[in-house]
This record gives structure tokens, C-alpha cells and sequence, in this order.
């Protein structure tokens, strides 16, 4: 499809096929950023959200095919992501228990069990998402299906600035943040620390889970055990970059999307010598921007002090 | 409530010290009981999901057993698999004895892996021996580096060890990628690109009496390397110091960016061994097969060994014994190759909600010995 678009449209397939990318790519990242900036704003990391957004995919295509309808596998993947959240936070909350470890744990565990489970899910074809572009003032069929964008990604385009007010506006959002602040002032307003940070982990477990239906139901649209590499993780070092910040979690997200798409949308063009290694742009990019927004001398600005000091 | 049970304690008489020789012994055996718990605990979860996915539980196990460690030729399998792992496990287990949590030994050994075939092509009419030193020295420089840089980027710009060194594990795989389709390709390898192959002189050999490559031998003098390095030495005891308060390590005049920079270094190191392992003695060249997940279990042999470098040898062993078995599961009952991997989720999940217990059980509480 990009190829055609290449040839059509010459060099100005790349940039095009990088705002694709922004408007395809950037969705399970979006999801992810957000259901972890969720967690940490409440003072806790979960690092196993590639495991969560793997199942998701996985879970997510399973009941698409069962049940013949996409969104109902958006369902699914979003109970299976709070389920994995829910023993996330449940484990995190025990006595002498590293959240990092634990991470990594239902990081294996995700993945494995989504390998597992999601065999006989290689071959069948489900029912994916509907899409509709942006394009339609356009004449130019590859400008048309370079924008074409789905619904979920209008919900989490949607999500982050509500997730930013009700962070600022509602009672939960006000009560999430003391817990990530202080832990001694929410005990001291009476309310219960371990049962706060239990259910904003489980709520971006939901996120993350459907981040990952994202995945198999739209783009690239299929299951296999290569669907994610790495964004799920991408996605915690992403909110550390955004600052703890959901609309910056939008545009930290549209920017590893583009960044995501600079490998396929190149060799379109004919320039396949270091495929592999703009492929790995995201990565290279996410290293960077660590690099960049953190530091050794001091605390990093917009971090919840819980997770501070717990680091 | 806590406050009045110590207070409670603190009134009881001292218990008298009869059975004070048992107490080392026990505390040893404490240390082992909730591994060893988390691992029955584990086997009995993974039954019952065996159980809940359609499969006979009691049959899977007892021919994982088989797989693993019943017959002789299934042992030297588990061994074989077990050299690697010791190597990987050392990777995440060094670092975390100065508080550090790496994962990304799979991207080492990668590197490493490549790096050892770009010598040993390189080199490979010189005499083997020649060839194996530097191929050795080639791969540990490069997988050292690799985690070192993780290990730099915490001292000095605060990037947290662990998301750095798995996206560092993920660019190493793109750069063999890139390498063995480009530069280093062997224009005869179409199917699967590959480096060209080190020669089958340079080879390294099986240990004598044996069908397992010396890479088990690495394995091991690494884990007992490790242990003199980290428990009976001056750079282990600071390196503890920096992993129990790094600002007090700081404040006594230690060099905690030097130290995380080269235990990284060393744990980046014996990953990098293990790559070059699995190229001088199992493919003898550089390809995808080098993505083994070695790196991955690493982190786990390292966990269940509780960062021990001496429970990592037997840890490696019996995760390579699972590892061997999935084989066998997938002839014998068409059990998919992610078996394993769900299984050694299950066991670090267990192992975690154990640790939470520790304290609360102990034998020698249970025994009524002096602690």
C-alpha cells in the first residue's frame, strides 16, 4: 500500500506516511502512556504493561473472532487488562515487594501466556475495527488511506485531556494525586493508601489492555507473537518524558508513532540500506529523550514525590 | 499493634543457646525454604492451568521431569542450556547487589555474539586458540560496554537501569539485524542471513568425557568469579554499601559512579560471553538464532537465586532443565513452545508473593533454636 503511495507521489510519500504512522502507530502507545500515568500519578510504576497490552492484543482478537464483533474485543481486552492490573496492584501492595520486580514478572507471565493462549489465533481471520479518514478532502487515494483513523484513537485522543481535568477537577483525580504526593497526608484525610493505588493500577491495566486490541483489531490488524515490541515498555519511559502530563502523553505519543513509521516509510521510497536500524528509531528516540528529560542532581519536575522517594 | 508485640517480645526471656551449632546450618536452609516453597507453590499453579487448558497435569509434569533431568543424554541437554543462563543470570544478579535492576542481558549477549563471530571471520586462519582468546575478549568488551552504558546513563543522567537497558537490548537486536543482512553477510546465507562462519577448526570443543560444550565451564568459573568479586572482596563489600544506601557510600568518600559503571561493565561482560558460547560452539556464525531468550530467563535464574552468584549455577540448572523440556511437551502433547515461558512467568509471580512471607516463616522460629 505504501509502496503504491511511493510511487504515485514520489518523496512526499515519507512525511505522508509519517503522519499515518502518527494517526495508526501512536494509538497503543497513547493508551499505554496514559493508563501508566494513571498509576504513576498515584505514586506507583507499573513497568508490566508490555505484558498487559500483549495480552490485550491477544484477548482482544480471541473475542473479536468468537463473538464477531471488534468492539466486544475491546471489551475483553480491557476487563483481561484490569485483571492483569488488579494483580499488579495486588502484589505491589504486599510487604518487601519491589514494584520493578514484579514489573518484569507480569511482563514474562503476559507475554508468555498470550503466546500460549493466542496459538490458535495465528491463522483465523476476526472482525477489525471500522475505519474512516481525515483525507477526504483530498483527491489523492494515498492521501485518503494514509489518514484513515478509527474510533478507539479518537476516544484516547479524547481521553487525555479528560484524564488532565479530572485530575485537576474531580474528587477521584484530587485523591490519586495526594496518595502519589504523600502518603501520610491521604492517611491522614482518611483515606486508604494501598486500596487507592490497587485501583489506579487496575484502571491502567484497563487502558493498556485496550491499547492492545488496538493492535490486533486495527493496525497492523492481525495476531502474531511479533504484534509489539517494546511499546508497551516505550510507553512508561514515554510518561516520564511527558512529565506525569496526559496532554503531553498525547504528544509524546504522536511523536513515537511518526517515529515508528520512518523505517517502513523509507524503504517505500527505495532507501531499505539501514531498514533495520530506522526500525529502531523508536528506540533510539525513547533512550534519547530519557537521556534528555531526566537527571542525576535533582528531582525531575511533575514527578509524584511518592515515586521519588521510592526510586 | 506492631508497636505491642515487640513490646511483648522484648519482655520474654532470652531462649537458651542449646542447639547453637544448627543456627548457620538453619539460616542457610532459611534462605533456601521460600524459593524452594515459591517453587512447589509454582508447579502446583501451572498444573492446574495444564489442567484447565485440556492437558493431563500429572503426565506433563512427570515427562518435564524426564525431559530435564531423566536420562542421562536429557541432563547433558539441560546442562547445555544451563551454561548461557549461568552467564545471563549474572547479568541482572551483579548489578543488583548495588541496587541496580538490568534486564537487558539478552541484548548483550547479542552484541556479544556478534561481536565474537566479526573476530573469530576475521581472524579465522590464525590458530584456534588465538581465535577463541579473542573472540572471548571481543564479545565481553562489546556486551560490557553495552550494559556499562546503562550502567553510565543511572550515575549520570538519573535514566532509570532498567527501561534503558532492555530499549538498549532492543537496539543491539536491530544492529544484528542490520549487520548480518548488510556488512557482515555472508552472501551464501539466503534463507536465514548470517556472518560467514568462524571455520570449524576454531570451533570450541565439547569438555572431555562429555557431550557439553565448554561453555559450561565459563559458566561456571564466572558464578564463582562473581562470588569471590562480590562477596569476598573490598569492590564487592563497597558495591553492597552503594546497594544499601548509595548516599551513604557516597558521603564515605566511595566512588559509586565507578563501581555501578563497572559492575554493569562486568555483568554486560558475562552476558557477552554467553553469545559468543552459543557462536563458537553451537552455530559458529552470527544469526537470529542468537535471539534465544536467555537473556530473558537470566533475569528470572537471577531472582530465584536471590542475586545470589552461587545460586545462580543451581538455578541455571534447573531453568535449563525446563527449558529442555519444552520440546518433549510440544512433540508429546502439542503443548505450544510458549509453555515454558508461562511456566517461568508463574514462577516469578509465585516467588514474589513467597518473598513477601519472608520473615514470617522461618525454621529455626519453627524449631525453636536461637535465631
Amino acid at each position: 500500500m505504501e509502496t503504491e503511495a511511493a510511487n504515485a507521489i514520489g518523496l512526499w510519500g515519507v512525511p505522508l506516511a509519517v503522519i499515518g504512522g502518527m494517526l495508526r502507530v501512536s494509538a497503543p502507545f497513547l493508551f499505554v502512556s496514559l493508563g501508566e500515568c494513571i498509576t504513576e500519578k498515584s505514586g506507583r510504576v507499573n513497568l508490566g504493561l508490555e505484558g498487559t497490552l500483549v495480552m490485550g492484543a491477544m484477548s482482544g482478537y480471541g473475542f473479536s473472532y468468537l463473538t464477531g464483533s471488534a468492539w466486544l474485543g475491546v471489551l475483553a481486552a480491557g476487563v483481561v487488562g484490569f485483571g492483569f492490573g488488579a494483580l499488579h496492584g495486588w502484589l505491589c501492595g504486599r510487604p518487601r515487594v519491589n514494584d520493578i520486580a514484579v514489573g518484569i514478572a507480569m511482563m514474562l507471565l503476559g507475554v508468555g501466556l498470550a503466546f500460549f493462549l493466542g496459538k490458535p489465533l495465528i491463522q483465523p481471520t476476526a472482525p477489525r475495527l471500522p475505519s474512516f479518514s481525515l483525507g477526504f478532502w483530498s483527491d489523492t487515494p494515498q492521501v485518503v488511506s494514509a489518514l484513515s483513523v478509527n474510533l478507539l484513537f479518537l476516544i484516547g485522543v479524547a481521553l487525555a485531556p479528560l484524564l488532565a481535568w479530572a485530575f485537576n477537577n474531580t474528587r477521584y483525580g484530587l485523591v490519586v494525586r495526594t496518595v502519589g504526593e504523600s502518603t501520610d497526608a491521604a492517611r491522614a484525610m482518611g483515606y486508604d493508601v494501598k486500596s487507592v493505588r490497587l485501583w489506579a493500577t487496575a484502571t491502567g491495566g484497563i487502558l493498556a489492555g485496550v491499547g492492545g486490541s488496538f493492535l490486533s483489531l486495527f493496525y497492523p490488524g492481525s495476531w502474531n507473537e511479533g504484534l509489539s515490541s517494546g511499546q508497551g515498555l516505550m510507553a512508561v519511559a514515554l510518561v516520564i518524558f511527558a512529565r506525569w502530563d496526559p496532554i503531553k502523553c498525547l504528544y509524546a505519543s504522536l511523536l513515537f508513532g511518526g517515529a515508528s513509521a520512518l523505517g517502513p516509510a523509507l524503504q517505500s521510497v527505495g532507501i531499505s540500506s539501514g531498514y533495520y536500524l530506522f526500525n529502531a528509531a523508536p528506540y533510539a528516540l525513547t533512550l534519547a529523550i530519557m537521556v534528555w528529560a531526566n537527571s542525576a542532581q535533582r528531582t525531575v519536575e511533575g514527578m509524584p514525590a511518592e515515586l521519588a522517594s521510592a526510586r | 499493634m506492631e508497636s505491642v508485640s515487640t513490646s511483648t517480645l522484648a519482655t520474654e526471656p532470652v531462649p537458651i543457646r542449646e542447639r547453637a551449632w544448627l543456627s548457620p546450618l538453619l539460616g542457610v536452609l532459611d534462605s533456601l525454604l521460600i524459593p524452594a516453597a515459591s517453587l512447589v507453590a509454582s508447579l502446583a499453579v501451572f498444573a492446574l492451568f495444564i489442567l484447565i487448558t485440556g492437558n493431563p497435569p500429572f503426565e506433563v509434569l512427570s515427562e518435564m521431569y524426564r525431559g530435564a533431568f531423566g536420562t542421562w543424554f536429557s541432563f547433558q541437554n539441560t546442562l547445555l542450556r544451563a551454561a548461557p543462563l549461568m552467564l545471563t543470570g549474572l547479568c541482572t544478579a551483579l548489578p543488583a547487589r548495588l541496587g541496580l535492576i538490568i534486564i537487558g542481558g539478552e541484548g548483550a549477549m547479542v552484541v556479544g555474539g556478534v561481536a565474537a563471530a566479526a573476530t573469530g571471520v576475521a581472524l579465522t586462519d590464525s590458530p584456534p586458540y588465538v581465535v577463541l582468546g579473542a573472540m572471548m575478549l571481543a564479545a565481553m568488551l562489546v556486551g560490557g560496554l553495552w550494559i556499562g552504558l546503562a550502567g553510565a546513563l543511572k550515575v549520570f543522567r538519573g535514566v532509570n537501569e532498567t527501561i534503558s537497558s532492555l530499549l538498549l537490548a532492543y537496539l543491539g537486536i536491530a544492529l544484528l539485524n542490520h549487520l548480518v543482512e548488510g556488512p557482515l553477510k555472508d552472501p551464501e546465507s539466503l534463507n536465514k542471513p548470517s556472518t560467514r562462519h568462524i571455520g570449524e577448526a576454531n570451533m570450541l570443543g565439547n569438555l572431555p568425557g562429555l557431550d557439553v560444550h565448554y561453555g559450561l565451564l565459563f559458566g561456571l568459573m564466572a558464578c564463582v568469579g562473581a562470588w569471590l568479586l562480590m562477596d569476598h572482596s573490598v569492590f564487592g563489600f563497597s558495591g553492597r554499601i552503594v546497594g544499601g544506601n548509595s548516599r551513604a557510600a557516597r558521603l564515605s568518600g566511595l566512588g559509586v559512579p565507578k563501581l555501578v559503571i563497572l559492575t554493569c561493565g562486568l555483568a554486560g561482560a558475562a552476558a557477552g560471553l554467553a553469545g559468543m558460547v552459543e557462536v563458537a560452539a553451537v552455530h559458529g556464525k552470527a544469526n537470529a538464532s542468537l535471539m534465544t531468550g536467555y537473556g530473558y530467563t537470566g533475569i528470572l535464574v537471577a531472582f530465584l537465586a536471590r542475586q545470589h552468584p552461587l545460586g545462580v549455577i543451581a538455578v541455571a540448572v534447573l531453568l535449563g532443565g525446563i527449558g529442555a523440556s519444552g520440546g518433549l511437551l510440544q512433540r508429546q502433547f502439542e503443548l505450544p513452545d510458549a509453555t515454558v515461558s508461562v511456566l517461568q512467568g508463574i514462577i516469578f509471580v509465585v516467588l514474589l508473593v513467597g518473598e513477601s512471607f519472608r520473615g514470617k516463616w522461618k525454621l529455626s522460629r519453627l524449631l525453636g533454636s536461637p535465631a
